[in-house]
């Protein structure tokens, strides 16, 4: 394998990565200001106070992570995103900047306030849909280089049948994603209460979740031709992900097994995202920049791969670790610790 | 607004970030380790009074570092949505040590998310203070990765530049550059005694307040000691970086130092003002001591800003924030000494009101030093991004937008300062430490109150 798959390899597990924890985080948000206009917001707090609080700051490691290793990988993609994302990329970031503050600004010891919950809930949602612009940008179309100027087309963005696609399957999918973990948390905790509370919220945003997944898929195909036919090529990846929705709906339904329930959600996520990464190849940003044409100095690639699995060797045992005390922990989740 | 040059305002907006987010990085490098020391102590002797001050260190430390989160992604995002070409070119050969920094920084996050919420639940104590030192040692290779690329700018290396592109790259001589070493310990050592100056004048300033506590004072004794270490690391550290300066970087050190000709003997000018053509007046003169610094010789050769092209010169009010920030040093250095003598000295009071006073005071002072000795490194580095390479202006975004960006992040800075502080004066203000002392251990001794 080339060091350039290699090195987009690992970003998309990254990126994959932050879909799914960054999605339990973003959805719990939206969740938990919900639960608390109908006042039924016990199982929410616990969850945001007892595990996100703790694991926030690794959360948004994944991200940055993200792109400070396609920068290391792909240097020529700083240059396009970089000079046509200033305006949607300063807005995320604000979003996240409240968004983190509220973790430790509102969370720590001091009552909620309404505004904040308000803001907190709110950017559950923006952040998602923002950030899918990224990947709506990297078909092509929007992005447009003459005489060496680099520019976005906002027009084009916003009239785009397929940008609007793209922003709807990001936050359903980010709602999904989180009540089946919150599904499988509320079990773990033993509240029945909240468990069929978020069972309900599961299944109700599963339906969405496969039309918007649908509608997306036929947007593509009159956005980017070339996409879409390679998706067709790499057609088992989209079935097994269907096969893990309906695996994981049918264990929500039966209200059995929460635990294999989510690992299948994360399935299903991880072969739809890997199926439509590896259909996207080559192209990191159609037609500007491609994994070969635009990778970085076959030196620094190499030494990138090497500290990234330098960098497993610490990472891995470090998040089992955490993970063992904040989610696996019986008594913790409880609340009895 | 938005008709300003995208050059000067993606400058303005990337100085902005970083004054603001380099308090918080300082913070987030320095106050891990004195937490520790702290609660090591604290277990060893067996002491409440040192697990508290652990304790309300961490409590407080969590909002700093949500605020550094935040702001370190935001200028993690900003080098290359401001700095495109720049970030285009690094991405090729410093991409490595960015890279790195993000492992050290997530390895941190997990162990600091361990450690806030794990005071208890470990059945030895020693548990978790374990714990805090993947946090001591994330942070501070954070800070030696971010620097070896702040070094990287500086004296850019390993790498060939040949037709269309770069020849040859070596990522390792990239990262360790000759800038690295000594800016790595420069910023570390600065780091630990910035936290430790304003730990030592919080105590300072409780004690001006209300009463001298037994508390109080086992932090503040701690807290100066390591304010006196740290900044003899400190002056060591700056006297090998106006040597590297001298080698590496001369245009800097000239800049600072108002030194226009080249010459043996060359004095130290310190402050000041510039009169025509360009001499230093009403500013103090130490014969020889420049080159003493540049090269541990009274008589060596100091090169002088002659030597450059007009337009490759630093700009010339550098001179201020170089002398600011040594003389801060020194001072912090006077003063830790003052009150370690004092205190040695059993006829002296070590906590009488003006010693207390100068404590409170060293502690903005050494923050604003790391600022100050930052925009001396920023500016002193101009007109280059990379020394030799990239000028500033060819680096910049196109972009017509950044005028708005800029005060979109000043309003968010804005809010995030305030409420940062408001938060902060709410977790400590109706909660002192003695009150909590007695809550969380009933066992311990009164009347220590003086």
């Amino acid at each position: 394998m080339s060091y350039e798959i290699i090195g987009i390899t690992v970003l998309w597990i990254f990126l994959y990565g932050y879909l799914i924890v960054a999605s339990v985080d973003f959805g719990a948000g939206f969740f938990a200001y919900y639960a608390k206009v109908t006042k039924k917001d016990h199982i929410m707090n616990q969850l945001i106070s007892r595990y996100l609080s703790p694991v926030w700051e690794v959360t948004n490691v994944f991200f940055v992570f993200f792109f400070v290793g396609i920068v290391g990988f792909f240097p020529d993609s700083a240059y396009y995103y970089g000079t046509a994302l200033l305006v949607p990329g300063s807005i995320a970031i604000i979003l996240l900047a409240i968004r983190g503050s509220f973790y430790a600004f509102e969370n720590y010891g001091s009552k909620k306030s309404n505004v904040y919950m308000f803001l907190y809930g709110a950017t559950g949602l923006l952040i998602p849909a923002s950030l899918s612009i990224a990947l709506t940008l990297s078909e092509g179309g929007f992005i447009l280089e003459e005489n060496g100027v680099v520019s976005l087309d906002y027009l084009a963005l916003f009239t785009s049948p397929y940008s609007w696609s793209v922003v709807v399957l990001a936050v359903v999918s980010v709602l999904f994603i989180s009540a089946a973990f919150l599904t499988f948390y509320a079990a773990r905790a033993n509240d029945q209460a909240a468990l069929k509370l978020v069972r309900k919220y599961a299944l109700f945003w599963a339906t969405p979740t496969i039309i918007a997944a649908l509608t997306t898929f036929i947007a593509l195909g009159q956005h980017n031709e070339r996409h879409y036919q390679n998706m067709f090529d790499l057609w088992w990846m989209f079935g097994l992900s269907v096969g893990f929705f309906i695996i994981a709906m049918w264990l929500i339904y039966e209200g059995k097994r929460f635990g294999l329930a989510f690992i299948s959600v994360m399935l299903q996520f991880f072969f739809a995202f890997f199926g439509y990464g590896a259909s996207h190849l080559p192209y990191i940003l159609d037609p500007y920049v491609t994994i070969y044409e635009n990778a970085t100095h076959e030196a620094t690639g190499i030494a990138l791969i090497v500290v990234f699995i330098l960098g497993l060797f610490l990472l891995i045992p470090s998040l089992i670790l955490l993970m063992r005390l904040f989610l696996f922990d019986a008594d913790y989740v409880k609340g009895k610790k | 607004m938005t008709e300003l040059d995208p050059v000067l305002m993606s400058r303005l907006l990337t100085a902005l970030t970083l004054v603001f987010h380099v308090i918080f990085a300082t913070l987030g490098v320095g106050v891990p380790l004195m937490i520790s020391i702290a609660e090591f102590i604290g277990i060893k002797k067996n002491d409440p009074h040192y697990l508290m001050m652990a304790r309300r260190w961490t409590r407080g430390f969590v909002i700093p570092v949500a605020i550094g989160v935040v702001t370190g992604t935001a200028i993690g995002l900003q080098l290359s949505l401001l700095w495109p070409e720049f970030m285009q070119v690094a991405g090729n050969v410093i991409s490595l040590p960015l890279f790195m920094e993000v492992f050290a920084f997530f390895f941190e996050a997990i162990f600091l998310g361990i450690y806030l919420y794990t005071w208890d639940r470990f059945k030895k104590p020693m548990m978790h203070w374990w714990l805090s030192l993947p946090i001591i040692i994330g942070g501070g290779l954070s800070a030696v990765f971010i620097t070896s690329v702040n070094a990287f700018m500086n004296t850019p290396e390993g790498f060939t530049t040949g037709a269309g592109g770069f020849a040859t790259v070596n990522p390792l001589d990239a990262m360790f550059n000759p800038a690295t070493p000594t800016k790595v310990f420069h910023v570390l050592a600065s780091a630990y005694l910035t936290v430790a100056a304003i730990l030592a004048a919080i105590a300072a300033f409780s004690m001006l307040r209300k009463k001298h506590t037994e508390y109080h004072k086992k932090a503040l004794k701690l807290t100066i000691t390591l304010t006196f270490i740290f900044s003899i690391l400190t002056a060591i550290a700056g006297d090998v970086s106006a040597k590297f300066l001298a080698e590496h970087q001369p245009e800097k050190l000239a800049a600072a130092e108002w030194h226009f000709e080249t010459e043996e003997g060359a004095d130290l000018v310190l402050f000041g003002w510039l009169g025509d053509e360009n001499t230093p007046a009403g500013a103090l003169r130490f014969p020889g001591l420049l080159s003493f610094l540049a090269y541990g010789d009274f008589q060596s050769e100091v090169t002088g800003l002659e030597e450059f092209p007009e337009d490759e010169r630093p700009p010339l009010w550098i001179h201020y924030m170089f002398d600011l920030m040594v003389v801060i040093g020194f001072f912090l250095l006077g003063v830790s000494l003052l009150y370690i003598l004092a205190w040695k000295i059993k006829r002296w009071n070590e906590h009488n009101k003006w010693m207390l006073w100068l404590l409170v005071v060293s502690g903005p002072l050494a923050m604003l030093a790391i600022e100050f000795g930052w925009i001396f490194a920023e500016e002193g580095r101009q007109p280059w991004i990379l020394r030799g390479y990239m000028l500033v202006e060819d680096a910049a975004t196109t972009s017509p937008y950044v005028g708005w960006m800029f005060l979109l992040f000043l309003g968010l800075y804005t809010v995030l300062g305030v409420l940062g502080v408001a938060v902060l004066r709410k977790l400590f203000k109706n909660n002192p430490a003695e009150e909590e002392l007695e809550k969380k251990y009933p066992t311990i001794e009164k009347g220590d109150n003086k």
